[in-house]
């Protein structure tokens, strides 16, 4: 038995303790906002938050999640930043297919969070392990900015 | 109007059907012949429904009836119903229809073809319930029809200032006499509001939320999972394996063995292990040790199949000509200079985001497969599967879903073949099979790798005089052969003296349309071929180009997939190198040290575009692409600049990867290549500034999914030689070649 605290909810499964917790999210829990891409954490589909950070779901052992806290996109507008950045996202009109999307606003608000006002070559650092293969990534850089300049003014 | 819009118009003779909906309101279908005829390539009519659904409270829904991967055409193509409709865009509410071709005509991703097929009859639909609307309104008031106006899902009378709305005319509508659609009243460009406004994806919203709408988020009750073991040589067939081991993996719950049929378009050999979580279905496949027969394919690679096309091109003799035009041997011998060249690109894999999958549940009572596909050729789906199963095509029952991109790879069903011989193995449950993306990349239907032996012959006074290719590609069949040339390929009617032959190597490869699909190869080829010419007849490509389509005319309107459609038009290709020569500075732009401009142009899918890159080649030979300037000639209207720009920028960078990175590698009959880490897509750093404008042309619109991709190959290799003085003749970009430390 293995137990999570995902989006604030403690649940409980009855799986390995090595399967990648993209896994346990889609097929345990139905939660399947989070992306399977690749499974060797090499285009960030999966991104989640783990205490923060962003994780690539896809190679997160369940095991090793136990008391972290884990947050994934069916959450991301229960916060201000998170919110901001799926406005930004609509008004820049940012993707084609949308589905490498929900990692890439997982990661593009773990940046934010941690780096409010990122220099371009820091947003292109923290979002280079997405892939977009519509490559939407001039308006994922655009719409990044506007979330931090907004961000910017919301804190004043 | 333009040849292709009035031909277009004329070819289809669109009827219209109203009945009234059981909870009252407003049902119009389109019958359009014309699309049916593409598809069914006979003259019998077969019904298209462009559902518009108009409900008692002005709310309006319309049937988006092609697959959405990504290219916009859930929101464009009602866009265009709703604009002549006259509808209040913020009431429009877009559902996805099934596959049913008798329904609503061909359902396709594929070729940018759905605006060019759709631009009119979409139109007439919208126009044609309009009208019904207001006659119904001036039945109410005892007016002429033509006395009113609408505008945002209202009819008014401007002569007393009363109102109504379309919700409230909805229900006597439907018994309105249903116009001509040929002869409806369309609105004058300058009137549209829908038509050139940006409008966001219908289910963007759905999408930032993280909301179920892919193929593979399909949830049904006792679903399970399946992985498809396939053997990694192409053309290989099952011999056997240890199923019992695999079984006996935590959470197994079935391990079975498939025999294929139809081939790797459809269903090949292999092993079926299901669990009711994915990931330990496919962890199980390692236990499974399977036997298979190569057959003679097991020695195939890359390097072999590159031998031989060498020593074909070497022998100077194609096995059968496509194109002889004038005397080449003579022209040759009289030239002042020959440019000879040997180009080459490579196999190329699709890798849509969204992994190979389908959801399939037989229903064993009645005998029907219900699939959840997310494809771009739903039709052809349900046809083939149906074929396979044996069964009638109406028991198979297709819901079109959201696609994580398609570029072509989703085509080909045969994740399909495969969800649905796993389920009716398994009656009655639902089955999600999907792959792992070493099977996307191992299982692809490549882009086909190429090989062109290339000369030109240019008189004393620099004149393109002759030129020859000898093209060494794939023996394959099937419906679209991506491993072809047109005979007639640029620039072959602009040069007195032409040879053009091929050579085919046997294979096993699948192969299939990668976004534009021959163009995105033979673009790179020819364009930089003629980059070579240009120079060696001390010009430029822009102007080589320029001065070959001289005084030419365009091509008269041929007939094309879906009817009749413009010929080529060296006005327009005047206009887009014009244009992206100016946007670029080309010739006198002040570039920082080391940085260098190239060019290319390309006409495919009905789309013109001229396309300057500007690179610069660090020490280790990586190359970097600082700006590219787009100049793209679509007809008369950006439908939706939104959609239309994401698509050019999207094709950009997609191809600068293709030149930079992409190469798929064969050893021993399979692919080498496994995943992202060794089929290095583009990521954000890499992208330039993109700067796009679109020409317009008196020509009806055309798609923009394809179009922007091919001239941006060129475009760089061309640059880099403009930065190195090497040529750029094999792709992708070797960085050795180019490095200087």
């Amino acid at each position: 038995m293995v137990k999570l605290t995902i989006n604030g909810e403690t649940r409980t499964l009855d799986v390995p303790d090595e399967m990648p917790l993209l896994w346990a999210l889609r097929n345990e829990l139905g939660m399947v906002g989070t992306k399977f891409g690749c499974g060797i954490g090499a285009c960030g589909a999966c991104t989640v938050h783990v205490d923060g950070v962003a994780t690539r779901s896809c190679s997160a052992p369940v095991g090793t999640l136990a008391g972290k806290q884990i947050s994934t996109i069916e959450h991301l507008g229960q916060t201000p930043l998170g919110k901001a950045l799926q406005k930004a996202w609509l008004d820049v009109d940012v993707m084609q297919c949308g589905y490498c999307q929900a990692g890439q606003l997982m990661s593009a608000s773990a940046l934010l969070a941690k780096n409010p006002n990122p220099s371009q070559q820091e947003v292109d650092g923290a979002m280079q392990g997405n892939i977009c293969r519509c490559a939407c990534y001039g308006r994922i850089r655009e719409a990044i900015q506007i979330a931090a300049r907004e961000g910017a003014t919301a804190n004043v | 109007m333009s040849d292709l819009a009035g031909t277009m118009q004329l070819s289809r003779r669109t009827l219209l059907r109203a009945s009234v909906l059981a909870g009252g309101g407003l049902m119009l279908s389109a019958t359009i012949p014309g699309i049916a005829r593409a598809a069914a390539g006979s003259a019998k009519a077969a019904p298209l429904n462009a559902f518009v659904t108009i409900a008692p409270d002005g709310a309006i829904t319309i049937v988006g009836k092609n697959p959405e991967i990504g290219q916009g055409i859930k929101t464009m193509l009602p866009m265009l119903i709703a604009e002549e409709l006259d509808a209040d865009w913020d009431k429009v509410r877009i559902v996805q229809g099934d596959s049913d071709a008798k329904k609503y005509g061909p359902q396709m991703a594929g070729g940018s073809f759905a605006t060019p097929m759709n631009w009119m009859p979409m139109r007439q639909v919208g126009a044609a319930g309009r009208a019904m609307l207001v006659e119904a309104a001036a039945r109410r008031w005892s007016v002429p029809a033509a006395s009113l106006t609408t505008s945002k899902g209202v009819v008014t009378n401007p002569a007393n200032g009363k109102t109504l709305t379309y919700g409230e005319l909805a229900t006597d509508a439907a018994a309105s006499a249903v116009p001509d659609p040929n002869k409806v009243k369309l609105k004058d460009d300058k009137d549209f509001v829908i038509i050139g406004r940006k409008i966001g994806g219908i289910d963007s919203p759905k999408v930032v939320h993280g909301e179920p709408i892919f193929g593979v988020d399909t949830k049904l009750p006792g679903m399970v999972y399946a992985a498809y073991e396939r053997s990694p040589v192409f053309g290989a067939k099952y011999v056997s394996a240890n199923l019992a081991a695999a079984k006996a993996e935590p959470g197994i719950i079935d391990v079975f063995a498939i025999p294929g049929s139809g081939g790797h378009d459809e269903l090949v050999d292999g092993v079926a292990v299901i669990s009711h979580n994915w990931w330990l279905a496919n962890k199980a496949r390692s236990k499974l040790a399977v036997q298979w027969d190569n057959g003679e394919w097991g020695t195939h690679s890359t390097r072999g199949y590159d031998e031989q096309a060498r020593a074909f091109m070497a022998s100077g003799k194609p096995a059968e000509s496509l194109n002889k035009k004038g005397d080449t041997d003579a022209a040759f011998a009289s030239a002042a200079k020959v440019v000879d060249a040997q180009y080459h690109y490579p196999f190329l894999a699709h890798v849509p985001m969204e992994p190979m999958n389908c959801t399939a549940q037989w229903h064993s009572k009645t005998g029907t497969m219900e699939l959840w596909a997310p494809t771009q050729i739903p039709n052809g789906g349900q046809q083939t599967v149906a074929k396979m199963l044996g069964v009638p095509e109406d028991k198979v029952i297709v819901h079109i879903t959201r696609s994580g991109g398609g570029f072509g790879r989703r085509l080909v069903n045969d994740f399909m073949h495969q969800a649905a011989a796993v389920a009716q193995k398994m009656p009655d449950t639902p089955v999600q099979l999907i792959w792992s993306r070493e099977d996307d990349v191992r299982s692809d239907h490549y882009r086909p790798a190429g090989w062109h032996r290339l000369r030109a012959a240019l008189d004393d006074k620099g004149k393109l005089v002759g030129i020859e290719d000898h093209f060494v590609t794939f023996d394959i069949s099937g419906g679209f052969n991506p491993a072809t040339m047109p005979k007639d390929h640029f620039p072959a009617n602009f040069v007195p003296n032409v040879s053009y032959g091929q050579t085919k190597l046997k294979t096993a490869v699948p192969m299939g349309a990668l976004r534009a699909p021959t163009s995105n190869a033979l673009s790179y080829v020819f364009q930089s071929f003629l980059d070579e010419v240009a120079h060696e007849a001390g010009t430029d490509l822009p102007t080589l180009l320029l001065t070959l389509i001289e005084g030419a005319e365009a091509d008269p309107p041929q007939n094309g997939p879906f009817g009749k459609q413009a010929g080529f038009d060296p006005t327009r290709m005047r206009s887009v190198i014009k244009k992206a020569v100016a946007m670029s500075n080309w010739g006198h732009a002040k570039l920082p040290e080391g940085h260098a401009l190239g060019f290319g142009y390309y006409y495919s899918h009905l789309g013109h575009f001229a396309e300057v890159a500007e690179v610069s080649i660090a020490r280790t030979g990586t190359v970097s692409v600082h700006n590219v300037w787009i100049a793209g000639d679509v007809g008369s209207h950006i439908i939706n600049p939104f959609g239309a720009l994401n698509q050019v920028q999207g094709a950009a960078i997609d191809g600068i990867g293709q030149a930079l990175s992409l190469a798929v590698e064969l050893d021993k009959g399979a692919v080498v290549n496994s995943n992202f880490h060794n089929y290095p897509v583009p990521r954000m750093p890499v992208i330039p500034a993109i700067h796009v404008e679109f020409v317009p042309s008196d020509n009806s619109p055309t798609g923009l999914g394809e179009p922007a991709l091919p001239p941006i190959i060129p475009a760089v290799t061309n640059a880099v030689f403009a930065a190195t003085g090497k040529r750029i003749r094999s792709l992708p970009i070797d960085k050795k070649l180019l490095a200087t430390v």
